[in-house]
């Protein structure tokens, strides 16, 4: 206990003291912070249109002027052709072409059913299909219009209604969505990258070696470089809260007490990663690029940005061993649904297994000699 | 000495340099690895596993009503293939723990007399629950459920013919809306900007961290020839990661070149020139390599990640990041690569972004020569 006490003040010290890496890993979550939940916004508004219109009678008139009415669209050109609305497209600068053909008023009284031309820049997926469903909207309210028009006694009501609520997030807010998520990804990296870089600085700048000479034991040599970090990362976390709740005004719905029994494990599991990283690389340049390619993977495997329901089986089974995708799923349930201890008690147990077997293999592959 | 003389013991001298920064590269073999596994890896992920469309979500329905009409519904809904039906129950209580539980996405109610409500022409009430705090996942969910439902009742009152407006719609250049055609670009922007500023910047920190640099500004060499001769091996290797992801995305991920292979390359070259004149700078501001790798990873890979339009659309961002995101190289270049690669247009329509490349690089340089000190302290 009393060698672990020493090893603790020698780390507090050297954190301490290295300035430049205390101020990056508090500056660099704030920034993370403020500036990831304003850029990541993927609510889909303005997307710029470009109208071809060959009719030019009151119907394609009407409709057009509901899609430009609605808000969700920009008209950015009245083309005369198709193929001066595809080079706006091309440069990037239209990103949807309505054209309506010749008679397409003719045709949907006559024939009853008017063909209109759709194109899409579906780079972006997301945005063409969102895009796609706006528009789909938009004419099936101007079908119903033109039916009331033309039929003034029809029974519209007829059919199913639908009533959708959003839980837990009722507008949708992208912010809210986000946050638990950028604080769990922020933990992790701070946690991950500070631990792999700090025994193999000891073994680049060559002190390890005097470490190795004294009684220490292995154990509270891990340890002792875990604490701090430890400490480091929980403080960060707390920062992150406070910041979240100040700014974002997101009130944790769950047990403050669950959610830190849970992150004080997690941590546990990212730094015994860290540890493992560590005491298998020999150059710091090493550490930090092993580092960052699991950290990288594990995070876009987490299941913040993508769903994990859409990706292939194997892939499925790879998330189950992703320690970030149970600290994103428990920030969310605990943050945003307010769910309880015997919620998340399934995701805590895999955690805590995996922090005992993170850090048991990071203390047996520690070897003091060489 | 004639100038052709001086010329070649210059060339000699970088030469032998380089030839020393190869040896260096090469033989961390770790670090080589990554380099090369990691684009591999990452184009594999958004190949593969990584996208945007929403499917195999678990739903639950409850279905209060228990009825024919209900009944209809329900097996429409497990047939189709963007959701699963996790379990049917009647109880609405159970809709929130089993949304604090995090299994499921979205619930389907049924009201009691759904049937009765119908077939008496009034209007039948359903009520979709979605969670909200993953909002893609919600809208899209949603959007599926409502569209099935639309389908359902639009069936059971057909007969009439009545005039109507039918788009037909035609998706441009990713008729099958996958994400690779917006995420290769992408990866290539992000492990360009890896291999070109954090390795550059941490390989060259190192030597001032171990004492070594003061030995090499001591030899004859022009100081700033030092610092080119280690950015060039890193050059070669970018190139090769480059064909590499372009290899991999042509035949593993079927997202062609469309344009120019030729544009295409040497566009990325100058990109790769500006990532490391960045290194450079980096590396002549920063002593340690924590603080070099972590001025990389806060300079560069964050906002190539955040700001750049690969992942979030930048015309969503409010305008001071909007305007952030004009200094960051990738936005550009992630621009170029979507022109020439996927769209394949020509040199006319990107010269614009090439032209703010080729400024950042010249100014990078330029300050970094400025700032560089022969030196130490």
């Amino acid at each position: 206990m009393g060698m672990l006490k020493v090893l603790l003040q020698k780390e507090f010290r050297q954190i301490f003291r290295n300035k430049t890496i205390l101020i990056i890993s508090f500056i660099a979550p704030v920034m993370q912070f403020l500036i990831l939940p304003l850029a990541a916004n993927f609510e889909i508004k303005n997307i710029n249109l470009a109208i071809v219109d060959h009719d030019r009678s009151s119907t394609s008139q009407k409709l057009t002027s509901q899609i430009t009415g609605s808000g969700f669209f920009k008209l950015v050109d009245y083309s005369s052709s198709f193929k001066q609305a595809y080079h706006l497209i091309e440069t990037d600068k239209a990103d949807l072409i309505l054209e309506v053909p010749v008679d397409f008023e003719q045709n949907l009284m006559r024939e009853n059913s008017g063909k209109i031309f759709i194109a899409v820049n579906a780079i972006n997926g997301t945005k063409a299909v969102v895009g796609g469903n706006y528009l789909d909207g938009i004419i099936a309210e101007t079908n119903k219009n033109i039916l009331v028009e033309l039929i003034p006694n029809v029974n519209l009501k007829q059919g199913v209604d639908l009533a959708t609520t959003y839980w837990f997030n009722p507008k949708l807010n992208y912010k809210i969505a986000l946050i638990p998520g950028i604080l769990a990804i922020l933990v992790t990296m701070i946690g991950g990258f500070l631990s792999a870089l700090n025994i193999v600085k000891e073994k680049e700048s060559g002190t390890i070696e005097q470490i190795n000479v004294t009684p220490i034991r292995k154990i509270d040599f891990i340890l002792g470089k875990l604490i701090p970090f430890w400490i480091l990362a929980m403080i960060v976390f707390t920062i992150g809260l406070t910041l979240a709740y100040l700014i974002y005004d997101i009130v944790p719905q769950g047990n403050l007490l669950v959610l830190y029994c849970f992150i004080s494990v997690y941590l546990l599991a990212v730094l015994g990663f860290g540890l493992l990283i560590s005491t298998f690389c020999n150059t710091q340049q090493e550490a930090m690029f092993l580092a960052f390619f699991f950290v990288m993977i594990f995070i876009l495997l987490g299941g913040l940005f993508t769903s994990i329901d859409s990706m292939p089986e194997w892939a499925k089974m790879i998330t189950k061993i992703n320690p970030v995708n149970y600290m994103i799923n428990v920030m969310r349930l605990v943050l945003l649904k307010g769910s309880g201890f015997r919620d998340i008690l399934s995701d805590f147990i895999v955690v805590l297994v995996m922090a005992l077997l993170l850090n048991g293999w990071a203390v047996l592959n520690y070897r003091k000699t060489t | 000495m004639n100038t052709t003389s001086v010329f070649s013991i210059v060339r000699n001298q970088l030469f032998s340099f380089m030839r020393k920064e190869f040896y260096h590269v090469l033989r961390d073999k770790k670090v080589l690895l990554i380099l090369f596994g990691m684009p591999v890896v990452q184009v594999l992920l958004f190949g593969f596993v990584l996208s945007n469309e929403v499917k195999d979500t678990r739903i639950i329905v409850i279905d209060v009503a228990r009825d024919e009409a209900s009944r209809q519904l329900i097996s429409k809904l497990e047939a189709n293939r963007y959701f699963q039906v996790d379990h049917i129950s009647s109880d609405e209580h159970e809709i929130e723990p089993t949304f604090r539980k995090g299994k499921i996405k979205a619930a389907v109610v049924f009201p009691q007399n759904f049937q009765h409500d119908l077939q008496h022409g009034n209007t039948a009430q359903v009520q979709i629950i979605t969670d909200g705090t993953d909002v893609n996942a919600a809208n899209t969910v949603n959007g599926y459920i409502m569209s099935v439902i639309q389908d359902f009742s639009s069936t059971s009152n057909a007969g009439e013919k009545i005039p109507r407006i039918v788009p037909e719609v035609r998706m441009l250049y990713n008729p099958q809306l996958l994400g690779a055609p917006n995420f290769v670009p992408g990866v290539m922007a992000m492990v360009l900007m890896l291999v070109c500023v954090m390795m550059t910047a941490v390989a060259i920190v190192k030597e001032k961290e171990m004492g070594t640099m003061e030995v090499l500004l001591v030899s004859p060499m022009r100081p700033m020839l030092v610092i080119i001769s280690k950015a060039v091996p890193y050059l070669l290797l970018s190139l090769v990661n480059l064909s590499v992801i372009i290899l991999l995305s042509v035949y593993a991920l079927d997202v062609p070149v469309k344009g120019s292979v030729v544009l295409l390359l040497s566009l990325s070259t100058l990109f790769i020139i500006t990532c490391l004149a960045l290194g450079i700078l980096i590396s002549i501001q920063t002593d340690s390599q924590q603080a070099a790798m972590f001025a990389s990873l806060l300079g560069m890979l964050l906002p190539t990640i955040m700001l750049s339009g690969f992942m979030f659309p930048i015309e969503n961002m409010p305008w001071p990041l909007q305007l952030i995101s004009n200094i960051v190289p990738s936005r550009w270049y992630y621009i170029i690569v979507k022109d020439v690669m996927i769209k394949g247009a020509g040199f006319s329509s990107v010269w614009k972004e090439t032209l703010i490349l080729i400024t950042m690089s010249i100014a990078l340089l330029g300050i970094s020569m400025k700032k560089f000190k022969i030196r130490l302290v």
